[in-house]
């Protein structure tokens, strides 16, 4: 099956990134296919690399993007979030006259077009939030 | 979002429903939710919006939000009907849990293209029985 997953909260305060990975790897070791992963509200701070937590604990992000290496995901994190929430990339960072950007390896920035993609070509949108 | 930055999506048309369960302000739900619905009107599917438990407070007449610092983006929802957005779902229990009535809500309506342009009312209250129907009905649901 072709599945399409949305983060919908941020990473550490909320269950719901946790869920949506093991589910992500679940389904891949399954053999299904994960046609997009889509970070949305609080979701698009999953994506950024500036993140150091405790060394005894789980790494969120650094495990979105072992994850996006080893079976090439297409992470989307919202540009609109994002913007509200300070994640960028180069492009944007430029853009916005900003002096540095924080955007993960494995993560790409875009439109909600791309939600409404996921929605409309995956079998399934699975929806991971509050 | 710029439309050049538009997918090319196959041409499909699914049944989308966006389910509205928290308050106006507060949180930011009610807004992204609101910002999704206006992109995803680009993609000409079979949009419905549902409106229950906090949710129903999004569409109260007269919010003012001056003494909170934050936009008033309700009038947003009056201009639904322009992007071919014409059924809100709004549940009764809801409502009446919290005191409202239907009286207490916005006027929404559209403009129907199918019966000479005759101006509709956007809203449709249901039980939530019906509700549940609604929503065994769809094909995909973003819950906000």
């Amino acid at each position: 099956m072709k599945f399409g997953i949305v983060v919908d909260e941020g990473p550490y305060t909320h269950q719901a990134s946790d869920t949506a990975y093991q589910f992500t790897k679940a389904a891949l070791e399954k053999g299904h296919e994960i046609f997009r992963v889509f970070f949305y509200h609080d979701g698009v701070n999953n994506g950024t690399r500036l993140t150091v937590p405790p060394q005894d604990e789980r790494n969120i992000q650094e495990r979105w993007t072992k994850l996006a290496e080893e079976h090439k995901l297409d992470l989307v994190v919202c540009i609109a979030a994002a913007q509200r929430r300070g994640i960028l990339d180069e492009n944007e960072a430029k853009r916005q006259g900003k002096d540095a950007n924080n955007i993960a390896p494995g993560f790409r920035i875009s439109g909600l077009g791309q939600l409404i993609e996921a929605g409309i070509v995956a079998d399934r949108l699975v929806v991971f939030g509050d | 979002m710029a439309m050049d930055e538009m997918p090319d999506v196959p041409d499909v048309t699914k049944k989308f429903l966006y389910v509205n369960r928290k308050a106006p302000y507060g949180t930011i739900y009610a807004l992204e939710s609101l910002e999704v619905v206006l992109i995803g009107a680009a993609f000409e599917q079979d949009v419905s919006l549902a409106f229950l438990d906090d949710g129903v407070y999004q569409l109260v007449d007269g919010q003012d939000t001056t003494g909170i610092g934050m936009k008033n983006f309700s009038p947003t929802y009056r201009a639904l009907g322009d992007y071919e957005v014409t059924k809100l779902y709004v549940e009764k229990e809801s409502l009446e849990e919290r005191g409202l009535t239907p009286d207490d809500l916005m006027q929404i309506t559209y403009e129907d293209e199918d019966d000479d342009w005759a101006e509709k009312p956007s809203i449709r209250i249901v039980s939530r029985a019906e509700m549940i129907d609604i929503m065994a009905d769809q094909d995909v649901i973003l819950s906000f």
